[in-house]
């Protein structure tokens, strides 16, 4: 069923009778070509180029919960391509272009939304790291500007210029960066993969990998056995816990990140805005409420809450860049958990198992990886061989010293 | 109309305020809206999406509807819930989310398109063109979209922070709370007891029945030094380990506070045991057009009633499906209005001369912009009855939030008709009365949606009917967090307080799943919105974090330096003196100096670490790449610190001042993490070395004295003798200056020049400081800053942080010779890896006649500029005074075969394109013979 | 959240800053054969339970005390605390 202006008044005249279900809700087959463990927007959106662009049609989705119910569920939809090193930039750039041309190819609105990405820079160290960056952004085909403080001020004139600790020197600026309505990028993939036949199957817990010769057969799951030539895992957050059940000890820590919303206020930040002297970020939904956040706790958990000192750094970060913030009130804080990898960069890649292979480590950068990551792992699933933006997100790369380590800070986790 | 009828339990002491404009008089201690509802001004806000006439629905902090804004510029305040907002004289507030005026909205057209506006429809179409979402569609839903508004200008207000202990935190000081701080009182416990109202007594204060008994607990409770209690305080989130977050509204209810009083307080609360006393609040039941001004709950309607004495009408419907709903029945009957009480249930006990409708349920209203009139059902007969007030009760909804806050689920009492906590509560937590579902009433009857026409509003802010949620379900949508994520069900101010429960229901009732089955989502902190302000505290403005000067900031300052941050440090950049216009020329002027004669910077931001023990050159020789235990006494040597990882991450200088002492500095950037790492390598993996290490990084003020004629300057204040051959290159030494002040010395140069750096104690960094100005006036001493500091670093080809970035090996310094392979030390192994090991990356130095940009990428000449053909990067640059040329050092592959070559430094974001020669980054004096002399 | 320091008692864990998996106590032998597996295995390599997690914190606006914490990360639960100098490893 297409979604479009001229079904939606049909239906609203027709007491929206003939609206049927986004998705199938079906019963495992006994097999599939290949399964994808994991119904968040990466194992969805890889579930929807397997079909769609690879012509593999016999795949089941397992979600142990409900779909969309993981990181794209809790994130704060911020969608940029502004990395430096070439072993992810590309990548980026790539997942920017199809999020470009999502909504029409999943005949969904996601609200892809392109009002930029605004980094913040306080010292000139910084200046120079974003114009090394920049550049790197725009030698790879991105867009990038350097903005001064006059330049900033003119976007975001309530800003602190005038009283700050750490004077605003200027912005490094992505236009095409924005936000995406995260649900409806989970809702959109899954209605798509539903329609080329990837069944989608919820509440599936997945208990075990069957592993025979060192080759995946299939998968123990709280709805039986299901067996599958080819496995793929994009659990972000869940990694080292699902694949520890096939002996995989992972360059990965799990870390709690906290996002808090405001109530809704009427429109004031028109894109998102990044702080260099503090963590903090921000942007407005379109229904009005401020979406913001900082650092990541910091220490291991698997539990999805934070505690209250990175709530007040967020918040002192908010009043240090944005004092009129004061005003506003915080309505909702939650908390996801994070792949933190040992670079800060992700990994899709082949396993030591056979046909097992791996999505994940993607730290807090995963929702607007979504796109490319679901392309770049069915071209994996698919192929057998990486994607050529993907080349360097290899596991190995610890072991041959190829590091992609945009912050520099080594394998620290909490630190990227 | 709605009036007051008496002073209720506030008083007869009138104070003025207005709301959108118009005057309006109210009484101390009432709230906004007791207040509004006194002056019969029931029309108080705009829903959101639909933008409906709204008027009060609730007595307390789960208001959902009457949200104003309070005040104007840096006091403007929006989103208010008119319900908490205490009145005081001069209060201003006015309408949100309508244009041109709360009684003729433009944007009310939406509701009678309401059909096309279901949950969803914006994910099924404003797609094409592609082109229109952020420039037709995006900017037409955001405008209509959001509640109140920022002022956009700073918030005046001063907000606090503070830190308590207590054996028992009590939330909530209704009987059950001020009960379970008696009772752990007695126990001799430390209690703090948090109440959100401005008195203690919850919700008795706004039943009929006399407050003796309350005022008898109170009695009691004061005898109790040991109880802390605190009224206008919010507890907003259990965290780990029994830490409460709890704000304190100090001033909002003050009409004129002082300067200084912080408008709100955020209270961190440790706690050993806590107890949940926060009660219930009602909800709605679901009939069509359920929202009008006038339409209440039942609780709220006898709140206004018995506490700020406003009836809310003189004729009233009570609406209801237990036996709570009569409470309402009999106060309203007793301040004398007419009441008509509809019951879902077969039979209640009956109250006299009350008309009485039962197996009835009310199913539609009318009226403009307040009911005037209810529709009821009964045995299939509909009639409309005429009513200024109607007042609701589906059942209570205990108020759980925080039993979710460590993972708790709550489930579902048939019994009460309400979640009540589950067995996962966070630690140390028990919940007690009305919040544990205690005392609720039982003869409770399941009443969710009785709509005829699904028009009836679940969520009523977020305008979520029962037919968004019918749709929901039907496109599949099942989950229920599906449902809250589809409608927007639960995720309007009030976080789903007056909307899951109902929700839920009506989910139930449609897809005839048990509400066990359908589930619940999970409230998450805070429990009431919170002022960012007060979230933050005091860190902003300049006070964000704290700002560290260096000893000789008095000075600079005298001086009339340019000061730049470093980290959390305030440095000298440069020393402009009379007739310099341009930082350019005191920079190159400071670099001349020392270059030519002398210079005195203070370099006091570097860490320092005393290391000490018979084991602290092994200690050293484990720490550091390259080796220290040859090192003599009395001679510093440069040290590479690499992480385990095998990447750089600091360098700085180890001088020996005895066999079993020595100083290590590190660069200003890594002080805190380098010492932080010290301790790691000797505690965590070399504890069997006996060395102590203490950061004195502030108990020594120290300065770099580099030039020509710096050993000429420093001889006149040390009391020493420093002639190279007593005291060589790289030669330490603990000594005094000549009136007796320690000293420390060290013969270490950074800009390449024969340089010294001595260290006092702080308190006289400064006065040394003069001194060496004062006696090296002569010999033309300038003080230099941080600028020309850099200039000559980059001039002799030494990294720093901008080279320094975390992924660069020694080998890519052209130091790879320095990591001793005959040892073992921290990140030699790593460092050996195939791609680093076989990196080609070196650092080199660029000249050129055009300003060369940090940042800018190297690209061959006549290459194109794309990823694919850069070379390397700059990564410093600077004008050189002393080779008169601009200069730049940089990292690039195969840099060997490029060595003397040109290529292009490409600045795309500047549209920068400079021609540069690749050479030697030791631009000044190569073979290092200025610094021997 | 707190953590009861051995010779301090119960402090905010904002004093401390985390490091991770208390198996960086392990440091390999840097002369063994397999030196540069072994290395990589300890840098990179975390078994990152969900459940009991022995973890190292530095109490670096305290006693600059290395701490190794056994803490549940499902519950945060913290069941023992010893200086990191006195484990025995």
């Amino acid at each position: 069923m297409d979604y479009s202006i001229f079904r939606v008044i049909k239906e609203a005249l027709n007491n929206h009778k003939g609206w049927g279900p986004a998705w199938r809700n079906p019963t495992p087959k006994p097999h599939y070509d290949i399964v994808i463990v994991g119904g968040g927007g990466h194992g969805l959106a890889t579930a929807f180029y397997l079909a769609s662009r690879y012509g593999v049609r016999n795949i089941a989705v397992l979600e142990k919960g409900w779909l969309g119910g993981g990181n794209v569920g809790r994130n704060t939809t911020i969608v940029r391509s502004n990395y430096m090193l070439p072993g992810n930039e590309p990548f980026y750039e790539l997942s920017m272009k199809l999020w470009e041309g999502l909504e029409q190819e999943l005949n969904y609105n996601a609200m892809v939304s392109q009002r930029g990405v605004l980094n913040l820079c306080h010292s000139d160290a910084q200046r120079d790291a974003f114009r090394r960056r920049g550049n790197a952004m725009l030698l790879q085909g991105a867009d990038a500007e350097l903005l001064d403080a006059e330049d900033v001020r003119k976007l975001y004139p309530y800003l602190n210029f005038d009283d700050a600790r750490f004077p605003i020197l200027g912005g490094l600026l992505q236009r095409r960066g924005g936000t995406v309505r995260h649900d409806a990028v989970a809702w959109g993939y899954a209605r798509a993969a539903d329609q080329l036949g990837v069944d989608i199957i919820q509440n599936c817990e997945v208990l075990d990998f069957r592993i025979e010769n060192g080759q995946v057969s299939g998968l123990e799951t709280s709805r039986g056995f299901i067996g599958a030539n080819k496995v793929g895992t994009a659990v972000a957050g869940s990694s080292s816990r699902l694949l520890s059940k096939a002996g995989i000890r992972l360059p990965i820590e799990s870390h709690v990140l906290q996002a808090f919303v405001s109530e809704g206020l009427k429109p004031v930040i028109p894109g998102v805005i990044t702080f260099g002297a503090g963590h903090f970020y921000l942007s407005q939904s379109d229904k009005g409420g401020l979406v913001f956040g900082g650092d990541i706790d910091g220490y291991n958990t698997y539990a999805q809450r934070g505690n209250m000192p990175v709530v007040e750094d967020v918040c002192e970060g908010a009043m240090g860049l944005m004092p009129m913030l004061g005003r506003a009130r915080m309505l909702r804080g939650w908390g996801g958990i994070m792949d933190m990898s040992m670079d800060g960069s992700p990994f899709i890649d082949r396993t030591d198992i056979k046909g097992l292979f791996f999505n994940g480590g993607w730290c807090y950068g995963g929702f607007k990886a979504t796109p490319a990551s679901g392309l770049c792992f069915a071209h994996l699933l698919a192929t057998g061989t990486s994607h050529e933006v993907a080349a360097q997100m290899r596991l190995d790369r610890f072991a041959r010293g190829a590091m992609i380590d945009e912050k520099g800070q080594g394998a620290q986790p909490n630190l990227h | 109309m709605s009036r007051r009828i008496s002073n209720g339990r506030i008083g007869a002491n009138t104070v003025r305020f207005s709301f959108d404009g118009v005057q309006y008089e109210g009484r101390e201690g009432d709230s906004l809206a007791s207040a509004l509802l006194a002056n019969d001004r029931l029309l108080i806000g705009r829903s959101f999406k639909y933008h409906r006439p709204r008027g009060v629905l609730c007595l307390g902090s789960e208001e959902p509807n009457a949200l104003v804004t309070i005040g104007t510029g840096g006091s403007q305040t929006p989103n208010t819930r008119a319900t908490v907002q205490e009145l005081y004289d001069g209060l201003s507030a006015v309408s949100q989310n309508r244009f041109p005026s709360l009684k003729f909205d433009l944007l009310s057209v939406n509701d009678r398109l309401s059909r096309f506006l279901t949950a969803g429809f914006y994910y099924k179409t404003f797609m094409w063109p592609r082109s229109f979402w952020e420039s037709v569609y995006e900017p037409m839903i955001r405008r209509a979209a959001g509640l109140g508004r920022l002022s956009e200008v700073e918030d005046e207000a001063q907000y606090d922070k503070g830190f308590l202990h207590c054996d028992t935190l009590v939330i909530g000081g209704g009987v059950a709370g001020i009960e379970a701080a008696l009772g752990a009182a007695a126990k001799g416990d430390q209690v703090i007891l948090c109440e959100e109202f401005s008195r203690l007594g919850g919700a008795a204060l706004f039943e009929s029945a006399p407050l003796g008994p309350i005022d008898g607990l109170l009695a009691q409770l004061a005898k109790h030094e040991n109880v802390r209690v605190m009224t206008r305080t919010t507890v907003q989130g259990a965290y780990d380990h029994g830490v409460y977050s709890a704000v304190t509204l100090n001033t909002d209810h003050l009409s004129q506070p002082s300067a200084k009083a912080p408008r709100q307080t955020l209270w961190r609360i440790y706690s050993n045991r806590a107890v949940l006393a926060t009660g219930a609040h009602e909800r709605m039941i679901a009939f069509d057009n359920n929202d009008r001004p006038g339409v209440m709950l039942c609780s709220a309607v006898r709140g206004y009633l018995n506490y700020y004495g406003v009836l809310a009408g003189d004729s009233c419907v009570v609406f209801g499906c237990h036996d709570d709903a009569r409470k309402t029945v009999v106060d309203l009957q007793a301040a004398g209005a007419k009441v008509v009480w509809v019951d879902t249930r077969a039979s209640h006990q009956a109250v006299e001369g009350v008309e009485s409708f039962t197996s009835a349920r009310v199913v539609n209203t009318r009226g403009r912009h307040r009911v005037t009139a209810v529709e009821i059902e009964q045995q299939g007969r509909r009639f409309w009855i005429k009513c200024e007030a109607l007042a609701v009760s589906g059942g209570w909804n205990p108020r759980i939030q925080l039993t979710c806050h460590q993972g708790g689920r709550p489930v579902w009492s048939a019994a009460i008709g309400g979640f009540v906590p589950g067995d996962k509560l966070p630690p140390g937590m028990r919940v007690v009365g009305a919040a544990a579902g205690e005392l609720l009433e039982e003869n409770w009857e399941p009443a969710w949606d009785l709509s005829v026409n699904g028009a009836a509003f679940v969520d009523p802010q977020n305008d979520v009917t029962v037919k968004d949620i019918k749709l929901a379900h039907q496109e599949g949508y099942v989950s229920v967090e599906h449902l809250k994520r589809y409608t927007t069900l639960g995720m309007a101010t009030d976080q789903g307080k007056n909307a899951n429960a109902l929700g839920i229901g009506v989910l139930s009732q449609h897809s005839g799943e048990l509400i066990e089955a359908v589930g619940t989502t999970l409230f998450r902190p805070p429990y009431t919105p919170v002022a960012i302000g007060a979230l933050a505290g005091r860190s902003r403005g300049k006070e964000f974090k704290p700002t560290r000067l260096t000893p000789s900031h008095e000075f600079a300052t005298r001086r009339g330096a340019a000061f730049v941050t470093v980290g959390n440090w305030l440095r000298a950049s440069y020393f402009p003196v009379a007739g310099e216009t341009h930082w350019r020329e005191s920079v190159d002027r400071e670099a001349l100096a020392v270059r030519q004669a002398v210079g005195v910077c203070d370099v006091t931001t570097l860490g320092k670490i005393d290391v000490q023990g018979r084991d602290a050159a092994e200690f050293l020789n484990r720490v550091y790449a390259n080796g220290f235990l040859k090192l003599p006494v009395g001679k510093t040597r440069y040290g590479l610190m690499l992480r385990e990882d095998g990447i750089v991450f600091d360098d700085g200088t180890a001088a020996r001042l005895a066999e079993n002492h020595f100083v290590v500095t590190t660069t200003t950037a890594n002080a805190v993490s380098v010492y932080r790492h010290m301790e790691f390598v000797h505690q965590c993996l070399a504890p069997e070395l006996d060395v102590h290490l203490i950061s004195t990084t502030e108990a020594w003020a120290q300065f770099a004295v580099a030039g020509p004629k710096s050993r000429e300057l420093v001889q006149r204040v040390v009391d020493m003798d420093i002639s190279n051959e007593a005291f060589g290159f790289m030669a330490c030494a603990e000594t005094k200056l000549i009136d007796g002040t320690p000293a420390r010395l060290f013969r270490i140069s950074f800009s390449g020049e024969l340089a010294y750096e001595l260290a006092v104690p702080t308190r006289f960094g400064n006065s040394l400081m003069e001194t060496l100005l004062d006696v090296g006036a002569d010999l033309g001493a300038v003080p230099y800053g941080t600028e020309a500091l850099g200039v000559l670093r980059i001039e002799k080809g030494h990294a720093a942080g901008n080279e320094l970035d975390g992924r660069t090996t020694a080998l890519n310094l052209g130091l790879g010779q320095m990591v001793a392979q005959t040892k073992d030390s921290i990140g030699r192994v790593l460092a050996n890896r195939t791609e680093l090991a076989q990196s080609s990356v070196r650092l080199v130095g660029f000249r050129s006649e055009q300003q060369i940009l940090t940042g800018s990428w190297l690209i061959p000449i006549g290459a194109s500029a794309e990823q694919a053909n850069t070379l390397g990067w700059v990564s410093s640059a600077c004008y050189s005074p002393n080779l008169g040329c601009y200069i730049a050092i940089g990292f690039i592959r195969d840099a060997h075969e490029y060595m003397d070559t040109q290529m292009r430094a490409v600045s795309l974001l500047d549209a920068k394109d400079v021609r540069v020669s690749v050479v030697s980054p030791h631009f000044v004096d190569p073979e290092g013979e200025r610094l021997r002399v | 959240m707190l953590i009861n320091h051995p010779l301090l008692g119960p402090r905010d864990a904002q004093e401390f800053v985390y490091k991770g998996d208390a198996s960086l106590l392990r440091r390999p032998d840097s002369n063994a054969e397999d030196a540069l597996e072994r290395f990589t295995d300890y840098a990179y390599l975390r078994d990152n339970p969900a459940g009991e997690h022995r973890e190292l914190w530095y109490h670096e606006q305290g006693d600059r005390s290395w701490l190794v914490v056994t803490r549940n990360t499902l519950t945060h639960e913290v069941l023992d605390v010893q200086l990191a100098s006195e484990v025995g490893r």
